[in-house]
């Protein structure tokens, strides 16, 4: 978190002027120099730096120019419409995925196989943003079933966490939003789901079971597909958080008020203490992910020791 | 009797009713951006006169034709070089029920004279005297012509409700940049719409205040729902889909498909913004020579770039004044022509040509990165070679204060809508003690336009000024002292019914107090 920190003070020069947002392009060099002092952006580096980390040692990361807040109030607040929408992504990733992973793997000649793996080579190709606008475009304007923008009428839970699944409004919100992110997802776990079991298919055991007169059935679900799993969460851990990345895209297009469309607009604002904040977040989100995968892995495959016992 | 007198209340219930009916209508409004605070002192912005007008009232305001229209004063006139006086309307209420008098008015524009982002514009302005009540004088320091060009920029406070402090202490009327403040939380105006709620960068809802003063106003809006959509596309499908019923601004790459809609329309006029490039005569020696500077010019087709890159959403320039201001002196013509470019750079003894440098931001003006690649390829043809580099905003204007290229790339809007406020900003010798050419990056020097220019604006003749005015756009003109492009035009989009033509301006502050909705 320290080398992070570092890392987004030392850019800080390059990410522009923040008076520049704040004032009038009629506002007089003095004016403007006063207001740098005040903010204690004339002060060197190291000083502003110490400043920084003597603060965010007592939980204070700064304040927001724009929002005029702590800056982790700001992406509380943010966090989440963001998680929802990941959430709601995942969720279609996985009823997705799964089921047309393994039907390819099983009848991998079959016509709706072959269809599916040349539509997947389609759909990873595609920036996610094509995507949003296309689906903004077919189902908003023409067809006019979908609302465009926003998180419409949410219904509150609990602190700043105000859903979008509670209410008809809020559901029809996020579907075009969690279907244009998991877009970008959906065809690479397709293909890793599929991979994965033709491999578990082709290894010894499930020769073995089927030799024992087991029927396709158990040897598909029971036998196969929970050692596919495996790899799939690995990968499927990091994917998500890389997904956050990607809701910075989905979000800016659907106006969708989280966490990545207010990064990209603290960086059009030059807001360094946000975008100091969340970079600084979106690394401690990373680490909490992995760690909950490596234990979900202990969890599905025993012979993954995490205390390092010996057996 | 008893029959008159059911009629007369049919009547009445019926005109209720139908008053009723015709009032109760929602805007849904969709802009790039939210204003960033409440107090309208704090930043001048667009986004922030445009809330000054939603929720205050100014002193006077500019018609759609730059006429002066009373607002909250009734009546002005002069009284001499330096006074103004203007009567003040009776009867008008803040948000908070408080009488409005001329107290709240000496009150605002001290606050004025404090902030970092209006002093300047206030710098010509000396006192706000108090004659009675509703009579208030404005004196200027010297004579100054544009006392009422900036009698639009006074949209009275509420002084009791900003006075004293808040629960933490502060000072509740504190101009608070850098952080959160009473005034930026609170509000208290004149205007035609009060805040209901508001969560930044999300949403604010607007309800029409019940005692509004300008009950003549056929505006009908009674709630408006403001979310800002920072995607251009995003907000134009929020209008096509019915989401919202009213968005700016408005890209010209949308505008076919805007025009297609059958429930949408667009609404656009010249506006005042000009696009210029400014030549540093700094950094390079070939730019003092005045046949290279107008070789340039000559070699730009303004007019191409208009209607290609700008799908003819932009009036062509060949000076800074647009039409309605006193400066714009109707003879100046844009003039292409490559020939006669080609004949001055031989003149000049360039004829094999130079590099340079460019510069241009890539989100602040329409198209501007694509104009800027359309000029360094027109200067190409007179063997001017450019090596452009084009950036976000937030990286431009540093590099811009350090006059990084040779080139650079500048827009400006008139902030008094006269003439004279471009040549302070863009023309006028550089000069840190007074202020003047502040964003002039060329350092074009011409004692006739720094003279002339301080002269005007003590010029309070609107003849004699405009004559000023006009003879320092034709000394540009002569020496090439930049490059012209094009000025902006404005555009708005709305749903069918909305009738917004009647109520947007050259200042891109759409008086949505006076909005009919059908």
């Amino acid at each position: 978190m320290l080398i992070i920190s570092m890392f987004c003070f030392s850019i800080q020069g390059s990410l522009g002027d923040p008076t520049r947002e704040m004032a009038a392009m009629s506002m007089s060099d003095a004016e403007r120099e006063n207001l740098r002092d005040v903010m204690g952006l004339n002060d060197p580096l190291p000083v502003q730096y110490l400043r920084f980390v003597k603060r965010a040692l007592q939980g204070d990361l700064g304040t927001s120019y724009f929002f005029k807040e702590p800056t982790l109030d700001v992406i509380m607040k943010k966090l989440p419409a963001t998680l929802e929408l990941a959430f709601a992504a995942s969720i279609l990733i996985i009823t997705i995925s799964i089921p047309l992973g393994v039907f390819c793997a099983i009848k991998p000649r079959h016509w709706f196989s072959r269809f599916t793996m040349a539509v997947s080579v389609i759909g990873i190709s595609i920036p996610v943003f094509l995507t949003a606008l296309g689906l903004i475009y077919l189902f908003s304007i023409t067809l006019g079933w979908m609302p465009s923008f926003g998180r419409g009428e949410t219904v509150h839970v609990w602190g700043s966490w105000s859903t979008n699944f509670l209410s008809w409004d809020g559901f029809r919100h996020i579907v075009m939003p969690a279907v244009a992110l998991s877009s970008i997802m959906l065809p690479l776990f397709i293909r890793l789901v599929r991979a994965e079991m033709l491999e578990v298919l082709s290894s010894e055991y499930v020769k073995f079971a089927r030799a024992k007169g087991l029927s396709d059935g158990p040897v598909y679900l029971k036998h196969a597909l929970k050692n596919t799993m495996l790899p799939v969460i690995t990968v499927g851990g990091v994917q998500i958080g890389i997904m956050v990345a990607y809701t910075i895209l989905t979000e800016s297009v659907f106006q969708w008020p989280g966490m990545g469309f207010m990064f990209l607009e603290a960086v059009n604002r030059s807001d360094i203490p946000l975008i100091t904040a969340y970079i600084m977040f979106v690394g401690f989100l990373f680490v909490v992910v992995n760690t909950l995968v490596d234990l979900l892995y202990g969890i599905i495959n025993p012979m993954v020791d995490l205390v390092g016992r010996r057996q | 009797m008893k029959n008159r007198f059911l009629l007369t209340t049919g009547l009445v219930i019926a005109s209720l009713l139908a008053f009723t009916t015709a009032s109760a209508k929602d805007l849904r409004m969709a802009y790039d951006a939210d204003p960033v605070t409440l107090d309208i002192h704090e930043q001048l912005s667009g986004g922030v006169l445009q809330l000054s007008h939603m929720s205050f009232d100014p002193l006077i305001r500019w018609t759609k034709e730059l006429a002066f229209e009373p607002r909250l004063a009734t009546s002005f006139q002069r009284l001499n070089a330096t006074t103004v006086r203007f009567t003040l309307r009776k009867g008008v209420k803040f948000h908070s029920g408080n009488k409005m008098t001329a107290s709240d008015f000496k009150w605002t524009f001290n606050r004025l004279k404090q902030s970092p982002d209006f002093k300047g514009i206030f710098a010509n302005f000396q006192a706000l005297n108090i004659i009675d009540d509703y009579t208030i004088d404005l004196v200027t320091t010297g004579p100054y012509p544009l006392v009422l060009h900036t009698a639009t920029y006074i949209f009275p406070l509420d002084s009791q409700f900003y006075s004293g402090t808040d629960a933490n202490g502060n000072d509740k009327a504190a101009i608070v940049k850098n952080g959160a403040s009473f005034a930026s939380t609170n509000m208290s105006g004149t205007g035609p719409f009060k805040i209901v709620s508001r969560e930044q960068g999300v949403k604010i809802v607007f309800e029409r205040f019940a005692d509004y003063w300008d009950n003549a106003s056929k505006g009908n809006v009674d709630r408006i729902v403001f979310t800002p959509i920072k995607d251009e596309q995003t907000r134009v499908a929020a209008l096509l889909s019915g989401g919202v019923d009213f968005i700016a601004p408005v890209s010209p790459n949308d505008f076919d498909q805007i025009r297609a809609s059958d429930n949408a329309k667009l609404i656009t006029m010249p506006g005042t913004r000009i696009i210029t490039f400014q030549l540093n005569q700094e950094r390079r020696k070939e730019f003092q020579d005045q046949r290279v500077r107008m070789a340039m010019v000559h070699a730009i087709n303004n007019e191409a770039i208009v209607q290609k890159i700008m799908k003819g959403f932009a009036t062509t320039a060949a000076q800074m004044s647009p039409t309605g201001y006193l400066g714009h002196n109707p003879n100046l013509k844009p003039r292409y022509d490559l020939a006669l470019a080609k004949k001055l750079m031989k003149d000049a003894g360039h004829e094999n040509g130079f590099s340079v440098t460019m510069m241009a931001p890539n989100n602040r003006y329409v198209n501007d990165d694509k104009i800027a690649q359309a000029v360094a390829a027109m200067l190409s043809k007179i063997k001017i070679k450019v090596d452009l580099q084009t950036m976000p905003k937030a990286q431009y204007w540093p590099s811009f204060d350090d006059r990084a290229a040779d080139i650079m790339m500048i827009g400006w809007h008139s902030d008094t809508e006269d003439s004279a406020n471009f040549y302070e900003f863009l023309a006028m010798t550089p000069d840190q003690s007074t202020g003047m050419g502040a964003y002039n990056s060329g350092n074009y020097s011409s004692d006739y336009v720094d003279q002339q220019t301080v002269k005007a604006n003590q010029e309070t003749d609107i003849a004699k000024r405009t004559k000023m005015l006009q003879a320092i756009e034709n000394k540009m003109f002569q020496d090439a002292a930049f490059i012209p492009l094009h000025w902006q035009n404005l555009a708005w989009a709305a749903r069918k019914g909305v009738n917004l033509d009647p109520v947007v301006n050259a200042l891109n502050f759409p008086y949505l107090g006076d909005l009919v909705i059908d």
